[in-house]
């Protein structure tokens, strides 16, 4: 009914005003006096949460459902009750870790992966197309009906080509709109004080249009709202509006619709933006957790009036019921209010677009394209300022006409407010993740990522793809019977369950794939430390009031961080920065001048900024000398610990070994000490043994020379004993002396070849005396041929003696008989040594060739020997590697046995002795 | 009444050597050539001293020094030890025993007597 | 925590749940009549109400709370 260009004009001028306003808001931020530090502001930003939705949809849906809207505004009034604590806490994670969008939230919370970054920034670009598609639909519609409203006016009929569609303009008029407000630079914060200042502007604006039309509507063409409300009681048709049934879907829907609206107002990206990146300070989210559920009240008064006017007045639903709002005013030629009204729809639709839309541009740059190009080396060196603006713009433009292109092929077939909700549906998929993530550090990067990209699936094919379906892009028989004709998968009834509404059923399964693969994948799932890390960064976050995500120790001149910087957010932007610093800290910004921890800080908080905390954290780090203290300064560490646990491993290892080494020498030194201990003890007793005969020799040698006048047969005796003592003496040394020798390895062997029946022979000989004396019988039984072996003859033959004369020792004289018996059994060289003495104690027998071992002579006399002789046989035999030993019963005799090998048969003959 | 002096060594020649000695300074002698035997005389004798070697079969000399100690009729008998070994350990610990003199083989007879004598005259 | 903001927690929990079970089936039912109170449908009127008397609560706790000391915002532009 208005002029076209009377409506452009007034949204142009209205634009400017924003336009200027954010203009002011910005000059007055960027000198320091903000004009939105204050908590009505605040609040009035977070309205932006009332889009074209709120203005149209909410009368069109109070119309066909009757309280069916109201959950929306529900939800978040409830959930404003938790974001004292549940909000504050995010706020206070996002500003402790300069978090810039909430792609980088999740995406910092998990590890800092720039992978489920990605997957964030794609899950909202994709669920908030509809959203969009729903303002640029709102505001086509009420451009056209504004233009050419006749009543009773047929639905608005769609464009037949792009090029006249009102809504590809207004979709252009808004991406220009949108990128000069939001990317006229690179701000390091990420905030927009300008914006901010103009979306709580357009607040104002759309709640006083809407009450205005509410109360023009009530009181002007009717006479209060309880005259329409009675009025609406009588029809039968919209009595049916009062209570809940009218809401298809019934309580269940309800209770979905207050569900996803708690998790849209704070998930949503351009929610999340200004609640959480756009928070000045945290105190305001107090007021705001009840002012802003009071403006919500306030902004749906009416919603009812409205509805049931429009209703009353148009009854035939001539009238999409999504355009009463406007259709009510004009219809009474009431131009003003209309004008007034379509100011307050295009106010509420920019309002979402340019804050979704710089949202979600600069996560497409941060998180989607900056990680890719980092990655290109060949960009590194280049300035990247402008490349990140283009970015950006570019970015705007195409989202928008995504959400242009969603109006034109699904947009027509929807409700406003049932697009709305798929895309909250979608917002709701970050809910899970970010909720628990910040209450539960088990929360893991892969649980997050598989419960994203589940939901996601879920969502997109039990929202999404019906919507293609509606809008005949998909065959309808997908719907009915499921796709390839499996009913069990049908998207409004996935594995059978239909006993919901299509949202409530999508909810239910996106929520319960989402909920339930982060949840079982994290706990079937270990982290990595920079997980662990993270999630004790996020959870504990008002337990560590000033945690900084890395300090700096390297060094970096002020001029290398400088052009670090402007590198990506433009050197007058920089310089501006830098100086400020400098003046703040007091300190002269000379170009060569070391850069401090404070200042590389800084800088790092600055370009995370523009590109993301990881991003800048690698940038930084190129630049910076030395050692950074940070998570990677902290992994190096780490691994160098485990390169210095793997060593000290190895070395206990070692010392193992060593101590093994050191058991080996310790059984050593002991053995060397008992050996110590042995030839101690052999000294001794030599000593004694030495000293024993000597003893007697002195004494009767002093005796004899003090006693002249002694008798002779005294005389005699005394002789006789010092010169037996005397032997006995030498006999001790010689053996003591020859003991030594062998066992000390010097004594000199020869090696003969000897024939033992010689050997024998000259032994009987030496002692032949000696049996005769004792008139011991000697008998040898010695086999007739030669028996050789290679041996020391002397050594063989002192054996011979040594036992023969042994032998004697132990016979009564007179009856004694001494055998000496040489065989060769068994290939061997054997000489035995028998007498029929008292024979040998078994205990004895183990003895007897033990040093200075004497046995008892034959009366039980004290023993003549040394104890050495069967010692040094011994060494002897084994010396030949023969083996020698005693075969005795006591009272049978005892018999002396050694075997030797005998020698090889050779050329050379066995030498006669 | 002379006195008597028990001598004992597993060594007959140095027991007979050691016989003359106090003969000649006119004591009476006993001999017993290990610990037993002297402790069987010593059961049912009382010598005016003892002669002791250490290195003895069937108790040796410390065993015999340490029970006649303890018997109440010879806690003042004077013992005089031999020895062949010489070690310093070996005289205290004869001495701790209870003996009143040692001496080391081989000794001077003209010491051995003098020591026996002094030892009887306290 | 100090053991005020617990209890402030505590208080919000308390009533947003009270205000979950106050919006939903089944009290929500009983005043899903067509009937009017102050020429208002009950329903309405009920969900106004509730909402109100809601946001009062939530007011009424948090404008209560003492402030914590750290302050967010970030340096100057």
């Amino acid at each position: 009914m208005l002029q076209e260009w009377v409506i452009l004009l007034v949204s142009f001028c209205y634009l400017g005003i924003l336009f200027a306003i954010a203009y002011y808001g910005d000059k007055r931020a960027d000198a320091g006096r903000s004009i939105i530090s204050n908590p009505y502001i605040y609040t009035l930003s977070i309205a932006v949460y009332c889009t074209a939705w709120t203005f149209y949809g909410s009368v069109g849906r109070a119309a066909t459902t009757g309280a069916g809207f109201l959950p929306i505004y529900l939800g978040p009034t409830l959930m404003a009750a938790l974001w004292w604590f549940v909000l504050r806490k995010i706020i206070r994670i996002a500003k402790t870790h300069r978090i810039t969008s909430i792609a980088d939230f999740i995406s910092s919370r998990y590890a800092k992966d720039p992978l489920i970054g990605g997957i964030v920034t794609i899950i909202a670009v994709v669920g908030i197309l509809p959203y969009i598609s729903l303002q640029l639909k709102a505001v086509s519609v009420s451009f056209n009906v504004l233009h050419t409203f006749q009543a009773p006016a047929p639905l608005v009929p769609a464009a037949d080509s792009i090029w006249s569609d009102t809504a590809l303009y207004v979709t252009l008029a808004m991406s220009v709109f949108a990128i000069l407000f939001g990317t006229r630079h690179i701000d390091a914060s990420e905030r927009h004080e300008g914006m901010v200042a103009a979306v709580a502007f357009e607040s104002v604006v759309k709640l006083v249009a809407f009450l205005v039309v509410g109360i023009f509507v009530s009181y002007y063409l009717f006479s209060g709202p309880a005259e329409l409300i009675h009025d609406a009681v009588i029809s039968p048709e919209l009595s049916k509006l009062m209570n809940i049934e009218a809401l298809s879907g019934g309580y269940v829907n309800w209770f979905t619709l207050t569900f996803l609206s708690m998790m849209a107002i704070l998930f949503l990206p351009r929610q999340f933006h200004i609640l959480v990146v756009e928070n000045v300070n945290e105190e305001h989210v107090k007021k705001a957790s009840w002012l802003f559920p009071l403006y919500l009240l306030a902004i749906n008064l009416f919603v009812l009036p409205i509805s049931l006017a429009g209703l009353l007045l148009f009854p035939d639903g001539s009238v999409d019921p999504d355009i009463f709002v406007l259709a009510v005013p004009l219809y009474n030629n009431q131009e003003l209010v209309a004008l007034f009204v379509y100011l307050g729809g295009l106010s509420a639709a920019t309002g979402m677009v340019i804050v979704a839309t710089i949202a979600l541009s600069t996560m497409v740059c941060n998180d989607l394209v900056m990680p890719v190009l980092l990655r290109l080396r060949s960009l590194q060196r280049s300035d990247l300022s402008s490349v990140l603006l283009t970015i950006r713009r570019g970015s705007i433009l195409v989202i928008l006409l995504l959400g242009y292109g969603f109006f034109r092929l699904i947009g027509e077939s929807y409700a406003l407010v049932t697009l709305g909700l798929v895309s909250f549906a979608a917002a709701a998929q970050f809910a899970p993740v970010i909720l628990i993530g910040i209450y539960w550090k088990g929360a893991s990067r892969r649980g997050a990522i598989t419960g994203l990209l589940a939901g996601f699936a879920m969502w997109s094919y039990t929202l999404l793809v019906p919507s293609f379906v509606k809008s005949g892009w998909i065959a309808t028989s997908i719907l009915e019977s499921g796709p390839f004709g499996i009913e069990l998968l049908g998207p409004y009834h996935l594995f059978g369950l239909a006993m919901f509404d299509p949202l409530t059923h999508s909810v239910f399964w996106s929520m319960l794939a989402n909920i339930g693969c982060l949840v079982c994948v994290s706990l079937f799932d270990r982290q990595n430390a920079m997980e662990r890390l993270q999630a004790a960064h996020f959870v504990d976050v008002f337990r560590h009031e000033d945690i900084d995500t890395g300090l700096w120790s390297g060094t970096a001149t002020v001029a290398e961080l400088k052009d670090l910087v402007a590198r990506f957010i433009g050197s007058e932007q920089t310089d501006k920065a830098f100086s400020e610093y400098a003046t703040e800290h007091d300190f002269d910004v000379k170009n060569k001048a070391q850069a401090d921890a404070n200042l590389v800080g800084f800088a790092e908080r600055r370009l995370a900024g523009a590109i993301g905390s990881a991003s800048a954290r690698v940038m930084i780090s190129s630049v910076v000398k030395g050692e950074e203290i940070s998570i990677e300064g902290l992994m190096k560490i780490l691994d160098e610990t485990s390169q210095v646990i793997e060593y000290s491993h190895r070395l206990e290892g070692k010392s193992r070994e060593l101590e093994e080494a050191t058991a080996e020498l310790r059984a050593a030194n002991k053995r060397l000490t008992e050996l110590d201990r042995l030839k101690d003890e052999f000294v001794s007793t030599v000593t004694h043994e030495l000293r024993t005969p000597l003893t007697s020799v002195r004494a009767f040698s002093e005796i004899l020379r003090d006693n002249p006048s002694l008798a002779l047969e005294e005389r005699h005796k005394f002789l006789d004993i010092i010169v037996k003592e005397s032997e006995r003496l030498t006999r001790l040394i010689n053996q003591v002396l020859d003991l030594a020798k062998i066992e000390s390895g010097s004594a000199e062997w020869s090696q003969d070849c000897v024939d033992l029946n010689e050997v024998i022979e000259e032994a009987s000989r030496s002692l032949s005396q000696l049996f005769h004396e004792s008139s011991i019988m000697l008998e040898k039984e010695l086999p007739a041929r030669t028996v050789l072996v290679m041996a020391d003859r002397d050594r063989l033959v002192q054996v011979a003696i040594n036992l023969l004369s042994n032998a004697v020792k132990f016979c009564e004289p007179g009856t004694g008989q001494v055998t000496v018996r040489l065989s060769t059994p068994r290939g061997k060289v054997r000489v035995e040594v028998a007498d029929n003495g008292p024979g040998i104690h078994p205990d004895e027998q183990k003895r007897i060739f033990e040093k200075f071992h004497q046995l008892k002579g034959i009366r039980d006399e004290k023993p003549r020997g040394s104890g050495l002789g069967l010692t040094i046989c011994h060494r002897i035999i084994n010396y030949h590697g023969g083996s020698i030993w005693v075969e005795s019963r006591p009272g049978a005799g005892a018999k002396f046995i050694f075997e030797l090998a005998p020698a090889e048969r050779s050329s050379t003959d066995g030498q006669a002795s | 009444m002379a006195d008597t002096i028990l001598i004992v060594d597993d060594e007959p020649n140095i027991v007979i050597s050691i016989e003359y000695l106090m003969k000649r300074a006119g004591y009476e002698v006993a001999m017993a050539y290990d610990g037993q035997q002297a402790l069987d005389y010593l059961a049912d004798n009382r010598p005016a001293l003892m002669i002791l070697d250490v290195m003895m079969p069937n108790k040796n000399g410390f065993e015999v020094c340490a029970e006649v100690r303890s018997d109440q009729r010879f806690a003042e008998m004077p013992i005089l030890m031999l020895t062949a070994k010489g070690r310093e350990s070996e005289m205290n610990k004869g001495l701790s025993l209870g003996a009143s003199a040692y001496i080391s083989k081989p000794f001077s007879t003209y010491d051995l007597v003098e020591r026996v004598k002094a030892l009887l005259q306290v | 925590m100090p053991e005020i903001k617990r209890r402030q927690n505590e208080r919000l929990v308390v009533i947003l749940i009270v205000g979950v079970i106050a919006l939903n089936y089944p009290i929500l039912s009983l005043f899903s009549k067509v009937r009017l109170i102050f020429g208002a449908p009950v329903l309405y009127f009920y969900l106004f109400t509730v909402w109100t008397v809601f946001i009062g609560c939530v007011a009424l706790v948090l404008e209560k709370t003492t402030s914590s000391p750290f302050v967010s915002s970030p340096p100057k532009t």
